[in-house]
């Protein structure tokens, strides 16, 4: 216990040191003569948060990109690092992986969480039901990677299965499953995961936004005998366009990132990594901090024209309004 | 959390009922668009979403023996709980120890400090941002907020050998296995996200406001202090539970900072270790899994409302 009272202390005494840093730049700016206290006050404030970027990660993310042309002694190499990217046969299947997330997981997740807001929209019990789906969103990675784990659980088929999923297919008189290690297939499986977690988040944003269709056009719709798909298609998809493009392209760089379901389930091993979980493996793991760099440096170029876009769309419907 | 904040979102995104429906114009529209299979279809889905959580949560109160005999279903038929594993798992005793109670006051040691300070720092510059006057002021307001582009996995590298390079003499500032390397990098990381989204608040204050307590003699600390921070609340509220969040539920920082031990790793980076060491420990891992999820399952159904404002301004508009 006594452990507790010292990390306790820890947290205390860095609140405390924090809280001195910034009620001397208070002091210092309220001290400051007249005539250049305005001037303080601007520096003053906002010098924390710009050095603090500065170091911690407009520098760094700099440092990156040189690091990426270089080798594990430091020295540069030119394109060496980007060669062993796309020539070797595992690297290769990590890019392909990638794809793979960053093409299923969007559309499976925004497809699936669509769905289920038409089909609860002013259903009774709306509140919980949507609770049930988002509740994942809470929930870390890693445990939801530990929550998959245990339904792909597998036993050889002379023994009971504890994980749901081999049960399913043994109830169907099927064999067992290595879910987890057959590859290619077992990809699809980590994938799931991740459609898993963000349907909730492509459900609540869509259901606000199918909420804020007008009831007008719906009820014209209705009057001019429409039946649900045709309302479907012509009126609540083209209506939630918008909010449609902004979930799609927010979980196609959440995917991108991904990393801790990796992590915890495979580890990146029997061919899952993905490119956030390989450029750990290099930088941290295996010694290859050039290595690891460029593929941070592709998943950079890779996040930039999508975020850029969400940034146009965001702007786009702010104008509307 | 999962989503890593993308695109920041205009206050009213923050401060909106974005996610309630208007309900008297929906009440006139009675029918849905609903039908018979749609129905079903609804609820074959949220029991897919459920049955993976629940399952987990039942092994973790079945006795050891239990859980490797047989699988969760098959509970009604033995019917035996213990809270065993939970004692087991967050004991510190014994070498084989999963000592999760630790890890648990790590994450708590980690988040709190992880939180706070970003929060201040950012509400400082977005203070200037929306009411300073100087040149290149938007110019540096964009930079900023374009800064949000730059995946966290570009400055990990540079960032953990700036942290052990940092010296002063023999004196090592920031040395590993403190908690001081993740307060820090986790602090760095929320900034442009929460330097965006509370200037957007805040520069929508009322100036009249702001220009009363000018004209009583108040400085910009009082102003800041007095006026701008409560007036502020929901947005740092929004803000402060999805940046609590996403530390709580971190494991990429934590690996890279915290060095791994006993006396600074959160619990995510415990748990993920365990199902790497000890995979088939189910009477472990699930509970384990359970403690680690504790913390955002209460403030997800306790604080439901702000969890979907944060998350909606972490990831969209209103």
């Amino acid at each position: 216990m006594e452990d507790v009272g010292e990390k306790l202390v820890q947290v205390v005494i860095a609140l405390a040191i924090f809280a001195a840093i910034i009620a001397l730049i208070m002091l210092l700016v309220d001290r400051a003569p007249k005539t250049f206290r305005d001037k303080a006050t601007i520096i003053g404030f906002l010098a924390p948060a710009v050095v603090l970027l500065a170091i911690g990660l407009i520098w760094p993310a700099i440092q990156t990109t040189y690091l990426a042309f270089t080798d594990r002694n430091g020295s540069p190499n030119g394109m060496d690092n980007f060669v062993w990217m796309f020539t070797q046969p595992e690297a290769l299947v990590t890019l392909r992986n990638t794809l793979l997330w960053v093409v299923l997981v969007p559309l499976m997740s925004t497809g699936i969480g669509l769905a289920y807001a038409v089909f609860i929209d002013r259903a009774r019990g709306e509140k919980a039901l949507k609770a049930l789906v988002f509740m994942p969103m809470a929930i870390s990675m890693v445990g939801a990677g530990v929550i998959w784990k245990f339904m792909y659980t597998y036993r050889g088929a002379e023994r009971e299965q504890i994980g749901l999923l081999n049960q399913i297919l043994v109830w169907f008189g099927g064999e067992p499953k290595q879910f987890l290690l057959d590859a290619p297939e077992n990809t699809f499986f980590l994938i799931a995961v991740m459609v898993w977690i963000q349907t909730g988040f492509a459900m609540v944003i869509l259901s606000a936004a199918i909420k804020g269709i007008p009831t007008e056009i719906v009820e014209a719709a209705r009057l001019d005998g429409a039946n649900g798909r045709q309302q479907f298609f012509s009126i609540t998809v083209p209506s939630i366009r918008g909010a449609l493009i902004v979930v799609v392209t927010t979980i196609t760089i959440g995917t991108l990132k991904v990393f801790d379901i990796v992590r915890t389930m495979t580890a990146g091993n029997f061919e899952t990594s993905v490119v956030a979980n390989e450029m750990y493996t290099q930088a941290f793991r295996a010694s290859e901090p050039g290595r690891g760099a460029a593929l941070a440096l592709i998943l950079f170029l890779m996040v930039l024209p999508i975020v850029l876009y969400n940034a146009r769309q965001l702007k786009k419907q702010r104008e509307i309004r | 959390m999962s989503t890593t904040p993308a695109i920041p979102a205009a206050p009213e995104a923050v401060l909106a009922k974005a996610a309630e429906p208007q309900i008297p114009i929906a009440r006139r529209v009675k029918q849905r668009l609903t039908s018979r299979g749609a129905t079903a279809a609804a609820i074959i889905i949220a029991v897919i979403w459920t049955v993976p959580t629940f399952g987990l949560f039942i092994s973790s109160l079945r006795p050891e023996d239990n859980i490797q005999a047989n699988g969760w279903w098959n509970v009604l038929g033995d019917l035996e709980f213990t809270t065993k594993n939970y004692t087991d798992v967050l004991a510190s005793a014994g070498g084989s120890a999963s000592n999760l109670g630790q890890y648990f006051i790590n994450s708590l040691a980690i988040v709190i400090p992880a939180t706070i300070i970003p929060l201040v720092i950012a509400s400082m510059a977005a203070y200037i941002f929306a009411w300073g006057r100087f040149r290149g002021k938007d110019t540096l307001f964009i930079f900023i907020f374009a800064l949000q582009i730059v995946p966290l996995q570009m400055a990990l590298i540079p960032l953990l050998s700036l942290f052990i390079n940092l010296k002063i003499g023999e004196f090592q500032l920031l040395p590993s296995g403190t908690y001081a390397q993740l307060w820090i990098a986790h602090s760095i990381f929320a900034l442009p996200l929460a330097i965006f989204l509370l200037h957007n608040f805040i520069s929508e204050i009322p100036g009249e406001v702001i220009e009363a307590a000018r004209v009583d003699g108040a400085g910009h600390a009082t102003i800041f202090w007095r006026i701008v921070l409560p007036l502020s609340v929901p947005a740092i509220a929004a803000f402060g539970i999805f940046q609590f969040l996403w530390v709580w539920n971190d494991l990429l920082v934590a690996l890279v900072f915290s060095g791994g031990t006993a006396d600074v790793a959160p619990i995510t980076q415990r748990l993920a270790e365990l199902t790497g060491t000890r995979g088939d420990e189910w009477h472990r891992l699930t509970a384990g899994a359970f403690v680690s999820m504790i913390v955002p399952l209460a403030v997800f159904f306790g604080l439901q409302r702000y969890f979907v404002r944060g998350l909606m301004a972490g990831g969209l508009k209103g």
